[in-house]
């Protein structure tokens, strides 16, 4: 690790999605949280946390810049999606598409952000047309590389011919670290197996997924060893996951402005099951990459049914390993207040 | 995902106007990681003990805000937040009998990114 190295370390909110939604855990709650763990970015998904999105009233700003200056944090990004089946049986036009593009770019400078998560599904032709805006709004929009997408393939190839074409200094890439998945979440195969998928179905996909076999081949191998549904939904969940070599983002490294640490299980302080974190901030350190990894725990939908979740604590330990990987020594610089 | 928190059991039960059970409702969230415009909840489909409760005889109540199936799917602004809890409400004079109720519950989501829309269930027994 490069001693000078400018990685930061950040949440997204999305990480706490299982408490804020049974309302154990407030707004400030998820702040504070992100407080105590010395991360500092804070990464917004809108329309989980801001009651009454897409309308920022001025008593919500004057709490939210209130708690970012009382817990010394940074806001960083907002998630913005795009409804184009907002109705039934049609599609929004391309102009309707590109307000509802121009409308997160607004809420995001609303809230200090200097970036949008842009939804994978959004396309090179809108991403084109709304830059202009971007740059008025000052708000960088990120196209999420996320599995089974990855930042080689042809869809993001042609999101990168537009930045080229365009120039723009404000469309770039966020890649999600579920790209760089090694091997199959433990915490989704056996959520299946609750649900009656065979044990031996399961280990002949987890295997077969560790050896790099395509899962279109998985696929096929498991239909002609299973006739239950719940082992074909065990055998297809190997295809929303990829696993592709993290060197792939070095010729893009400019155009990387946020990084989506996702995670599915952290199972101590230094280890996630799938992703082998230590080889991907290697190449982010290699790359000199100069923004934030903003911790994304996406387990809890897999283990809700039986356990009971602790997203903090799952935050707390990618942060650990993020601080051991990232060879922080020095003490926190003291931005506001407190860490209990 | 959150299918187990979609029926909401201190929400469920009979309701009153002018002092007698008109109906009863089920308390209820959306089994998403986001709130969603309402026009993208494609369809909500009850039972009770086993039999279907006609899709016109549902009426969403939202933040003081009613709905029928129908209405939803054209409405430009309102929204179902994330964990938020509304009601679904059937009109039956004298709402369910006391006792245990078999509840069941699917949501449709209309999720732009996604192929096939989002369809999750939930089953909860309710005491009336």
């Amino acid at each position: 690790m490069q001693k000078n190295h400018k990685i930061k370390r950040g949440v997204s909110l999305y990480s706490f999605q299982e408490e804020y939604f049974l309302r154990k855990m407030s707004l400030e709650d998820c702040l504070a949280a992100c407080a105590s763990m010395d991360a500092r970015g804070i990464e917004i998904i809108g329309e989980q946390m801001v009651p009454g999105f897409p309308k920022l009233t001025d008593a919500f700003l004057e709490k939210w810049f209130g708690w970012i200056k009382q817990y010394g944090l940074e806001p960083v990004c907002h998630d913005m999606f795009l409804d184009f089946k907002k109705f039934k049986g049609r599609r929004l036009t391309e102009e309707e598409q590109l307000q509802s593009i121009v409308r997160d770019l607004k809420f995001a400078n609303k809230l200090g952000c200097k970036i949008i998560r842009v939804i994978v599904s959004t396309t090179p032709e809108l991403m084109q047309k709304a830059a202009p805006y971007a740059e008025k709004y000052d708000v960088k929009m990120g196209i999420e590389v996320h599995s089974p997408w990855h930042i080689d393939n042809a869809w993001m190839k042609k999101h990168f011919e537009v930045m080229e074409k365009t120039g723009s200094p404000y469309l770039g890439f966020i890649p999600d670290m579920g790209t760089y998945t090694k091997k199959l979440p433990r915490v989704m195969i056996d959520n299946l197996i609750r649900k009656g998928a065979s044990e031996s179905i399961a280990k002949f996909v987890t295997e077969a997924y560790e050896n790099g076999v395509l899962s279109e081949y998985i696929v096929g191998e498991v239909s002609a060893m299973t006739k239950k549904p719940i082992d074909m939904a065990l055998a297809e969940s190997s295809r929303f996951y990829s696993y592709t070599n993290p060197r792939q983002l070095l010729p893009y490294m400019n155009r990387i402005f946020h990084i989506h640490a996702k995670f599915y299980e952290m199972v101590d302080d230094e280890t996630e099951y799938s992703i082998p974190y230590d080889e991907v901030i290697a190449v982010l350190n290699e790359g000199g990459y100069d923004g934030y990894l903003s911790s994304e725990y996406e387990g809890n939908r897999h283990i809700q049914d039986v356990f009971e979740v602790d997203s903090v604590e799952q935050v707390r330990r990618q942060q650990q390993m993020f601080k051991k990987l990232l060879k922080e020594n020095s003490p926190a610089r003291s931005l506001g207040a407190v860490t209990p | 995902m959150f299918e187990k928190y979609m029926i909401v059991e201190k929400e469920t039960g009979n309701w009153k106007e002018n002092g007698r059970i008109e109906g009863f409702q089920v308390g209820a969230r959306v089994p998403y990681y986001r709130g969603l415009g309402i026009s993208m909840i494609e369809d909500i489909q009850l039972s009770v003990d086993g039999e279907a409760i006609p899709a016109e005889q549902l009426v969403v109540e939202l933040h003081g805000n009613h709905y029928t199936l129908k209405e939803m799917e054209s409405e430009p602004d309102d929204r179902w937040e994330f964990g938020e809890v509304g009601n679904i409400k059937v009109k039956r004079p004298g709402g369910l009998s006391s006792g245990e109720h078999k509840i069941d519950m699917l949501f449709n989501l209309r999720i732009s990114y996604m192929p096939v829309n989002g369809v999750r269930r939930d089953s909860k027994t309710i005491n009336f």
